[in-house]
């Protein structure tokens, strides 16, 4: 390779990772101002959650099979349900996308000279904003309800990095799920489809070791036990077996192959 | 350099030709129109020239960049407001001018002056704070093409820009595109099937039908081409059937329907 040549490469490379910061950024932007204007939004979305975490976990509080030994299954329920609440934002964001193809938002986008992955990793982005937002609201709620998790700063921090990072990586699944199947019709049977056997399959509501062995095998594969058993060893100290920079790396991952699939499957979505 | 150029453009979606072998070529300033009912294939072809669609065969390129090989260049220099309403309604006004300004590349330091002048260019400071779901249809096909002059296109394509508007917001939207073209120069490529519309707006006209362009030329040139009145007329004379003919697919049918709801 010449030195010019070599220059070019190197200023087209700067150019277009400056190009994928400034598309992540735009879009999260975009749905932080959206969720001012409809701040709503986040007190609906967090009925669920709530009836998971205070009927759900309230019936098998003393329940220490199910909480893995730890001594209140609704703090141990905690994180799994912050991030089934996340995999609900994800998985819809597939269905956004449909409906900003028949507006013509996607379109507008895609002649726009940001990178195919900047769109999506935005996406991504706005969904771990949303998500963020609600595990916000749920900590308020456990520390009023006086459930006991690590409130350590650091511990929430890395337990929220952890739910961003994977809420990515479902978005940018529902993105590409999106991108195959084209219509709104069909994507909400898809996206059911999707969902419930990732949150079943996970440690979400219970420990890996109550759960037959086929059942621990897809649960093994499944990115979202990974994310709620970091948040878990964050939060309450609690693992069952695997150390923390593994749960990033299997989420880091996750979202990156992710990333990748949808920046090539996206423009699909217009056709 | 002409600011678009097309040649022999075909697009196929399997056994549909959508387009067939359409060349045409656009200068720099100039308002260009493709005419044509429902399903003429105006916005494949405008699809292709903002690199959303890559063609099946022939070639085409706008501000001299190819449309296949250098699509990011082409993205860089082009502005693009599609048929459906693409103002984002969860934001408002100067919201939707800050992300286009932001998602279009403007620089930080450029972006408040950019964005000032597009709301002056428009005419948008009555309605700048309000969320975008509020507007009407012409403040929201103005605050479109606002957006879409952020990064100073050298081409604006404009896909029925006015299409589900009343007479007065229709006539607003002209009224700011002309004023743009002669401050700016931008060169403007329209697609309509209101054909008094193109003849008042558009310096030249190519007229489509089923695919492939049946006529190009100024409104007098067509007319006297075709020894007939209106361009209404000569798109009859063209291609021996009405514009009234209907046209389109059950999604464009479904999109149509859509966007009037949305205009009110």
């Amino acid at each position: 390779m010449t030195l010019a040549h070599a220059d070019d490469f190197r200023a087209a490379s700067v150019r277009r990772v400056r190009g994928v910061g400034d598309g992540v950024a735009a879009m999260a932007w975009a749905e932080m101002r959206k969720l001012r204007h409809d701040n709503i939004d986040i007190l609906t979305r967090s009925v669920q959650p709530l009836l998971w975490l205070f009927v759900f976990g309230t019936a098998l509080r003393r329940n220490r099979m199910l909480a893995g030994g730890y001594h209140d299954y609704r703090a141990y329920l905690a994180p799994g349900v912050m991030a089934q609440a996340a995999l609900f934002i994800a998985i819809f964001f597939g269905l956004a996308v449909i409906w900003e193809r028949d507006v013509g938002q996607l379109q507008r986008l895609l002649a726009t000279a940001t990178p195919r992955l900047a769109i999506v990793l935005g996406k991504a982005s706005g969904a771990g904003v949303r998500a963020c937002t609600q595990a916000i609201v749920l900590f308020a709620v456990l520390a009023i309800a006086r459930i006991s998790i690590h409130w350590n700063p650091l511990d929430l921090l890395g337990a929220l990095v952890l739910l961003v990072l994977a809420t990515g990586g479902f978005a940018c699944l529902s993105m590409t799920l999106a991108a195959l199947v084209r219509t709104r019709e069909r994507f909400m049977g898809i996206g059911q489809m999707v969902m419930m056997p990732l949150f079943f399959a996970s440690s979400a509501l219970y420990p890996l070791s109550i759960m037959p062995h086929w059942l621990q095998l897809l649960a093994r594969v499944n990115p979202l036990t990974y994310e709620v058993h970091g948040m878990r060893q964050l939060l309450l100290g609690v693992s069952s077996g695997g150390t923390l920079w593994i749960d990033f790396a299997v989420v880091a991952g996750f979202l990156a192959l992710m990333a990748a699939i949808a920046a090539r499957m996206y423009p699909r979505a217009i056709l | 350099m002409t600011a678009v150029s097309v040649h022999e453009l075909v697009v196929r979606f399997g056994e549909v030709h959508a387009v067939r072998g359409v060349s045409f070529a656009v200068e720099p300033g100039e308002v260009f129109g493709l005419l044509g009912p429902n399903g003429a294939g105006k916005t494949t072809t405008l699809r292709v020239l903002t690199t959303l669609l890559p063609p099946t065969g022939g070639a085409a390129s706008v501000g001299g960049h190819d449309v296949r090989r250098e699509a990011w260049h082409v993205r860089s220099v082009i502005g693009y407001v599609p048929q459906a309403i693409s103002i984002d309604g969860a934001l408002t006004a100067r919201e939707n001018l800050e992300f286009y300004a932001r998602v279009t590349g403007v620089a930080r330091r450029e972006r408040p002056q950019r964005i000032e002048q597009a709301i002056e260019a428009m005419h948008l400071h009555p309605f700048l704070d309000r969320l975008g779901r509020t507007l009407s249809g012409g403040m929201l096909r103005r605050l479109e093409v606002a957006t879409a002059l952020l990064n100073r296109p050298q081409v604006l394509f404009l896909d029925e820009p006015t299409v589900g508007l009343d007479p007065t917001a229709r006539r607003l939207v002209w009224e700011r595109l002309a004023t743009l073209r002669e401050q700016s120069g931008t060169t403007i490529v329209v697609t309509t099937h209101m054909m008094e519309e193109a003849e008042r707006q558009c310096g030249r006209i190519a007229i489509m039908d089923l695919g492939s362009i049946v006529a190009t030329g100024t409104p007098e040139e067509l007319r006297d081409e075709f020894s007939v009145d209106t361009l209404e007329d000569v798109f009859t004379e063209a291609t021996g059937r009405s514009l009234d003919d209907e046209g389109g697919s059950f999604r464009d049918a479904r999109a149509r329907r859509r966007l009037s709801r949305r205009l009110g």
